[in-house]
């Protein structure tokens, strides 16, 4: 209900500013080269990006879309969907303070608050921010300070322009074109994303964030990111995603690539809260992403940690592939699901690299007529000598109409590897909320506390503004599905 | 009169526990219910606290002047109930003191006030928990995940401190501890009684009814209080067991 409020509230922002600028700059709807071609010109883009883009197109007509995953959904109709839509307000921003005060507004309420951390903080701001509205970059905040560093944070689009050379060398390396259908849709029609090099030696001084939305009607979102940690550099990367409330269920099929060089560590955090429909399941979005990183050369690190409350299918397997000896992947979740909202998602360790080190947390909660599983792969390669895997699957159930399933797949080529794995599912207790209603507190703050106790392994990697949220987040998204 | 209980009836599943309980406790009055195992003791703490497995099949209960069956759980908590549970509840991944502040600050928005300030709420705990002499590690860790039982109860009696309730019921607290332990037990008890507030001493040994001295024992047996004494009782009920109330009764 509450994430109904909430939704409503932020649909209700669109009333102003953007709203009337968007029809002006939308792709006619459907899919063909055209639209390809269109999309590549609004972007100015040098021919070698158009091309990619073209190759991607057709090795995608020659697919089909998966259906292994334990969801159930319309398949979207991919003549239906608008691929480009830009915000695009006639006066250029030039500062924060020019963005619309509403959408400000809204980012505040979803825990991306600029205002508050640029007010608290001055110049001197612990946050970078990059906002993705439908298909374009809106606004990247504090570019200068990072560049000081040699740090390139910016919108996709603009890395295409200004560092063909990066972009060339690892767009797709991670994550090829050829790797799944959504993929290689996602390479044929991405409109924009974010991009981030941290030089040799950097750690970068501030979290970066990128927001994402969905904002007009009628579109998908396909944007792209790209995270380059050269040798010894290290940097904290945050991801928000929102929607508005509406009946169709929108298509959000997201690329995200991660290399770390020599001795080199991201950690990447997402705050996934897009709509997820209504409490009949009517509306909502499909989130089929791609998500992988690679740790290339020795003693890298790569840490997803992720808190997943919306959409209503999310299809999504952060992985890493630890190439380097010494290297070490983790993987960090908690998926709520509620209603009728259905995810299935999890992790893939590659181990490839000697003495490579991977953990699996993952935290499950199914409430209302929801459907959650877990599906991780381990695969220890020939030759991976002495790799270790810890994996704890957790799943916590609301009510006795949702579903709670975990598909663990272990590969195993290399007599030296340790792989352990554990998992439980267990119920929220009458008892749990009795004892905290006799301390005075209530069936709904009950059920909140419980529950990010339950999370608190994976809340404690987060970082300290986004924990907070996200213990808001599930508490609302959890409102009135018990007692 | 605090608490007024008039011919009170639950049942659970369909079967009768509680079978007309009549009881009435003033401010200042220390009361210790007394009765063999499954005689109903707990069944009347659940009751009072509004767990809602039971059902109230007849009587009343007027707590502060109010009715106390009409109100919610919580409620019922915030009106300055509080049960120390015969066996407490773990709660893993969130901290005794995230559990005490949340509850701390509920109470308060009941009654209208503003959430505590940390630094009262910082000292309050480090007061309450040398009233019981807990261990400091163990207020930061889990609610009473991974506690031994006599920590367990004794965490009880730290959060009813915290609380400072206008009622203690407290169930079986002395079960499990060791003498030096019911001894501190039985100490903080005894440092948080006032002439406002009154406690429920539930147990069947006489044993911490020589720390908490009671006003008024009763027995309870087979759903009834079937006799109410002195403290003189509770050391008859020690010497001659309970054969000897079924006796008097003709059970
Ligand atoms: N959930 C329940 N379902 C059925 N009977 C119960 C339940 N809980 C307690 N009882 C019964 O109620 C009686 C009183 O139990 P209880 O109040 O726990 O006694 P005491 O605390 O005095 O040992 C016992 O006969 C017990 O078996
Ligand atoms: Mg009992």
């Amino acid at each position: 209900m509450a994430n109904e409020i909430l939704a409503e509230q932020i649909s209700s922002e669109y009333k102003y500013g953007f709203v009337t600028d968007i029809e002006a700059d939308n792709a006619p709807k459907g899919l063909n080269e055209d639209i390809i071609r269109f999309i590549s010109k609004k972007k100015n883009e040098p021919q070698w990006m158009l091309e990619y883009r073209l190759k991607a197109f057709k090795y995608w007509l020659t697919l089909e879309e998966p259906n292994w995953a334990h969801v159930s959904y319309i398949k979207p109709n991919f003549q239906d969907i608008i691929y480009y839509s830009a915000p695009k307000p006639k006066v250029q921003l030039n500062s924060l303070d020019e963005v619309d005060p509403e959408l400000l507004k809204t980012f505040e309420k979803l825990g991306i608050s600029i205002e508050e951390q640029k007010r608290l903080s001055g110049v001197e701001s612990r946050i970078a921010v990059d906002i993705v509205m439908d298909s374009v970059s809106v606004k990247t905040t504090f570019k200068e300070t990072l560049s000081e560093k040699g740090i390139i944070f910016c919108s996709f689009g603009e890395a295409v322009q200004e560092h063909p050379e990066l972009v060339k060398k690892y767009m797709g390396s991670v994550v090829p074109y050829t790797d799944n259908f959504y993929a290689a849709l996602n390479s044929a029609v991405f409109t924009d994303g974010s991009f981030c090099y941290i030089p040799k030696g950097v750690r970068c001084p501030m979290e970066l964030s990128t927001y994402f939305r969905i904002n007009a009607s009628g579109t998908g979102q396909f944007e792209r990111t790209l995270i380059v940690a050269d040798e010894d550099a290290y940097v904290s990367y945050l991801e928000g995603c929102t929607a508005p409330m509406r009946d169709e269920n929108q298509l959000h099929a997201a690329v995200v690539e991660i290399v770390t060089h020599k001795n080199a560590e991201v950690k990447y955090s997402t705050v996934q809260n897009w709509y997820p429909g209504d409490k009949n399941g009517k509306g909502g979005i499909f989130n089929f992403v791609t998500k992988r990183g690679v740790c290339l050369e020795d003693n890298s690190k790569i840490s997803w940690t992720q808190v997943e409350t919306g959409s209503a299918v999310t299809w999504k397997y952060p992985s890493v592939i630890l190439k380097g000896d010494n290297s070490i992947g983790e993987f960090y979740s908690v998926a709520l699901t509620n209603n009728h909202q259905q995810a299935d998602t999890g992790t893939k360790m590659i181990h490839l690299g000697k003495n490579t080190r991977s953990t699996i947390i993952s935290k499950g909660i199914s409430a209302g007529f929801s459907n959650n599983s877990y599906r991780g792969l381990v695969r220890i390669a020939k030759g991976a000598s002495n790799a270790r895997n810890f994996s704890q699957c957790d799943s916590l159930l609301m009510g006795d109409k949702c579903g709670a399933h975990t598909f663990p797949y272990i590969e195993i080529k290399d007599k030296s590897a340790i792989v352990e794995h554990e998992a439980t599912t267990s119920k929220i207790g009458e008892d749990q909320l009795f004892y905290c209603k006799q301390r005075g507190i209530d069936n709904e703050k009950a059920i909140g506390l419980i529950v990010n106790g339950y999370c608190k392994e994976v809340l404690n990697k987060l970082p300290m503004e986004f924990a907070v949220e996200a213990q808001k987040l599930l508490s609302v998204s959890l409102e009135g599905s018990v007692g | 009169m605090m608490l007024s209980i008039k011919n009170l009836h639950a049942s659970i599943g369909g079967k009768e526990i509680l079978k007309g309980i009549n009881l009435e406790i003033k401010a200042g009055e220390v009361h210790a219910i007394m009765g063999p195992n499954g005689s109903g003791k707990s069944t009347l703490s659940s009751v009072l606290a509004g767990r809602e497995d039971y059902e109230v099949t007849e009587g009343s209960v007027i707590f502060n002047g109010k009715n106390l069956l009409e109100l919610s759980p919580e409620d019922r908590a915030r009106e300055g109930l509080f049960l120390a549970f015969q066996y407490p509840i773990e709660i893993p991944g969130v901290s005794n003191v995230n559990f005490l502040k949340t509850a701390i600050n509920e109470i308060r928005a009941y009654k209208g006030l503003e959430p505590m300030e940390a630094k009262d709420f910082l000292a309050r705990l480090k007061e309450k928990q040398k009233l019981v002499e807990l261990d400091g590690k163990l207020a930061n860790r889990s609610v009473n995940e991974g506690f031994s039982g006599g920590e367990k109860k004794r965490n009880e009696i730290f959060q009813m401190a915290m609380l400072d309730p206008c009622l203690s019921i407290l169930d079986e607290t002395d079960s499990g501890l060791d003498i030096d332990a019911l001894r501190i037990v039985a100490g903080g008890v005894n440092k948080l009684k006032s002439k406002d507030n009154a406690t429920i001493v539930i147990t069947h040994y006489q044993r911490l009814l020589d720390y908490i001295v009671p006003d008024v024992v009763h027995v309870l047996f087979n759903g009834k209080i079937v006799k109410t004494g002195s403290k003189e009782l509770a050391l008859e009920l020690e010497e001659k067991g309970y054969d000897f109330i079924k006796e008097e009764i003709g059970a």
